[in-house]
């Protein structure tokens, strides 16, 4: 892949504080428009490996280019071209909220003419048109985050580094939030997010899932889901379903219930499928269906960290 | 990089007066040290608690008590008829001086023989005691004098004193202490302002979001300290006119050096202040260094305590205290008309303290950004 198309390329990117290793020789390769999420566990090195993305941090080691930019020697050339919002929200809470847009885009060097329409595109993102002379403090969270992206982004930057920023948002507002993320990114912007919410991760183009300082998986939802999961789920549909269950699990097929559904747990998927319909059939019981789900990416998370 | 500056500026501003606390230390600072330096703390020494102890009952004498009354610095509370109850006076605390004339001293005087009081007095407070001293010597003296005697044993000398203090004749002390309020005002305000100003950015998170912008250290710490110079020299004007109109002080010297001096007195106490920041975590934490750098600060300013008379490591390390230089600076422009070619190697030192903090506060910040 040419580096053009690159949005963040690194390698071996390294950083240890004291004896302790907080992030250990990641590689990472972000296309440009990509959602790419950044998944793991409190401590896992997250936050670092975004800090060093941005310049905040000096890696200890490693080499590796940020819209193309140099992130050992040209951090501060980076900084002109990345939004970054990190889980406080860091706007100032005695501000109003037309007084942080105004000062971030004074920061930004927003230039004059693109000022007021780049206010007002803010205003109107974070739903708070109505709302502009309100002091920060007062708004609710899920509006202060959203106001916090759009000062983040006032420059209208080509790549954004998102560092937890759904958490302590409640469900609605975090619905909502994707629905923003997903538009900037048709809109052409590559988005890094990090998240611990393992159902956002469905909705990223790419992910990679760090733990202890490593990556260790990497690729798209379905790839992670399938390649990683070495037994299949099935799910059966019946007419009595707690005969069934008993009929199967006395036959050898692991099942449990879900709601008014079996799921049972295989690891031949093809073998086990005309099986479950022939005891089934044999006890008199109806089948209506029977297919393979595919696991959610909590399972995949969970089964990756126990295995490594 | 001016716009940068301007915005943090005019940011800066608005925080500042929508912050009811910090609002409080700009206005409640001056006015509380104010009260404290000009009416409070004196070393005038007036009304002495005194009491008398007159086994001679005599004319003259009561003429010397009246005489010490009479000056204003003695008020005599107790005649006593004992020793002992000088004694249990005194270690109370109710008198500071007892004055004693023995038997025979009108008769001493008029034989034209050696006449004799004596002064008792609590030395516990050196610094009363000593004045209280002074003042009942010249009492003393002068009666003896109006006698025509001049033989009453008071005074040891042979040679007659003739004090006169220059710049501040009267030696009132408001006169010393109200001109130092300027520069203890603009240091703690400054100190606070500052240090809270950056560690708060530090504690709510806008730090972080602050350096992933372009925004360079250098923009950054200057937009955060030329509002609290700003607020500095408000606070030295309204210092001055509190001074001028409310304490009577004199304003000998030129309004100019005084701004240009306190200029240069406020880099390095911006500076002071930015160091703190970047050792402090916390708006708690900042607090307390900036006590733990002020205090020592005043004390060691020779404010209070003359600087030649303590220990000679402590002598070198108050080279290093802002205040040191500007006391004398701002009281030679105030008492004694001192221009520049008087004041000038205590404006040079203050230049170069100021460019060194600065420096030395820069350097820091840009290592905690990386």
């Amino acid at each position: 892949m040419s580096p053009g198309t690159l949005a963040v390329k690194v390698r071996g990117l390294s950083k240890l504080f004291g004896d302790f290793t907080a992030v250990d020789a990641i590689d990472l390769s972000i296309k440009k428009g990509e959602i790419f999420g950044f998944l793991g566990p409190n401590g896992a090195g997250k936050s670092t490996t975004i800090k060093m993305l941005c310049g905040l941090l000096l890696p200890t080691s490693g080499n590796g280019t940020v819209n193309g930019l140099d992130i050992m020697k040209e951090s501060e050339e980076i900084k002109k071209k990345i939004g970054y919002m990190s889980q406080k929200f860091s706007l100032y809470d005695d501000l109003s909220v037309e007084q942080n847009i105004d000062f971030f885009s004074g920061i930004y060097g927003v230039s004059q003419t693109k000022k007021i329409e780049r206010k007002e595109w803010a205003l109107d993102m974070a739903g708070l048109l109505d709302r502009r002379k309100t002091v920060t403090r007062d708004l609710p969270g899920g509006f202060k985050q959203r106001l916090a992206l759009g000062c983040a982004i006032l420059h209208a930057p080509p790549l954004v580094f998102l560092d937890e920023p759904t958490s302590g948002v409640d469900p609605i507002s975090r619905r909502n939030f994707w629905n923003l993320i997903n538009e900037m990114s048709k809109a052409g912007t590559t988005v890094f997010v990090t998240t611990h919410y393992m159902d956002e991760a469905d909705y990223c183009n790419r992910l990679a899932l760090i733990y202890r300082g490593r990556v260790i998986a990497e690729g798209t939802p379905n790839d992670l889901k399938q390649k990683y999961m070495t037994s299949y789920v099935l799910e059966i549909e019946t007419d009595r379903v707690v005969e069934a269950m008993e009929t199967l699990n006395r036959s050898g097929i692991e099942t449990a219930i879900f709601g008014s559904l079996l799921h049972a747990t295989v690891d031949n998927m093809e073998k086990a499928m005309p099986r479950i319909r022939e005891v089934l059939g044999e006890a008199g019981i109806r089948t209506e269906r029977v297919e393979r789900i595919v696991p959610s990416l909590e399972d995949v998370f969970v089964s990756l960290i126990e295995a490594a | 990089m001016i716009k940068r500056i301007r915005h943090v500026v005019i940011k800066e501003f608005i925080q500042l007066f929508r912050d009811r606390r910090m609002k409080a230390i700009i206005f409640v600072i001056p006015v509380m040290q104010l009260i404290v330096f000009g009416y409070a703390v004196t070393t005038d020494v007036k009304d002495i608690s005194t009491a008398v102890y007159d086994l001679d009952r005599s004319s003259e004498s009561r003429e010397l008590f009246r005489r010490l009354e009479a000056s204003g610095y003695f008020r005599i509370g107790y005649h006593v008829s004992s020793p002992f109850e000088i004694q249990g006076l005194m270690d109370r605390g109710e008198i500071t001086v007892a004055v004693q004339i023995n038997h025979g001293f009108s008769s001493d005087l008029k034989r034209g023989n050696q006449a004799a009081v004596q002064v008792l007095l609590d030395g516990t407070d050196s610094n009363t005691a000593t004045v209280a001293m002074d003042y009942a010597n010249r009492i003393i003296t002068k009666y003896a004098k109006d006698l025509g005697t001049g033989r009453i044993a008071v005074s040891p000398f042979g040679v007659e004193l003739r004090e006169r203090a220059w710049y501040n004749p009267e030696l009132r002390s408001k006169n010393y202490n109200v001109p130092g309020v300027i520069a203890f005002v603009i240091m703690l305000t400054c100190l606070l302002l500052t240090s809270m100003a950056v560690v708060r950015e530090r504690e709510i998170g806008t730090m972080e979001q602050l350096m992933v912008t372009p925004i360079r250290p250098v923009e950054f710490i200057l937009g955060k300290t030329i509002p609290f110079a700003l607020i500095g020299f408000f606070e030295m004007l309204l210092v001055t006119a509190i001074a001028l109109l409310k304490f009577d002080i004199p304003m000998k010297g030129s309004f100019l050096l005084l701004f240009a001096s306190t200029a240069i007195y406020l880099l390095s106490v911006l500076g002071m202040g930015l160091f703190i920041s970047t050792i402090a975590r916390t708006q708690q934490q900042a607090l307390m260094a900036t006590f733990l750098f002020y205090v020592p600060a005043v004390l060691l300013s020779g404010f209070m305590f003359p600087i030649e008379n303590m220990p000679e490591v402590i002598q070198y390390g108050t080279y290093l205290n802002p205040l040191r230089y500007f006391l004398v600076i701002i009281r030679g422009i105030f008492l004694k008309n001192s221009g520049l070619a008087v004041l000038w190697p205590q404006i040079l030192s203050l230049f170069m303290l100021g460019i060194l903090v600065i420096t030395v506060s820069s350097m820091r910040f840009r290592k905690r950004m990386r």
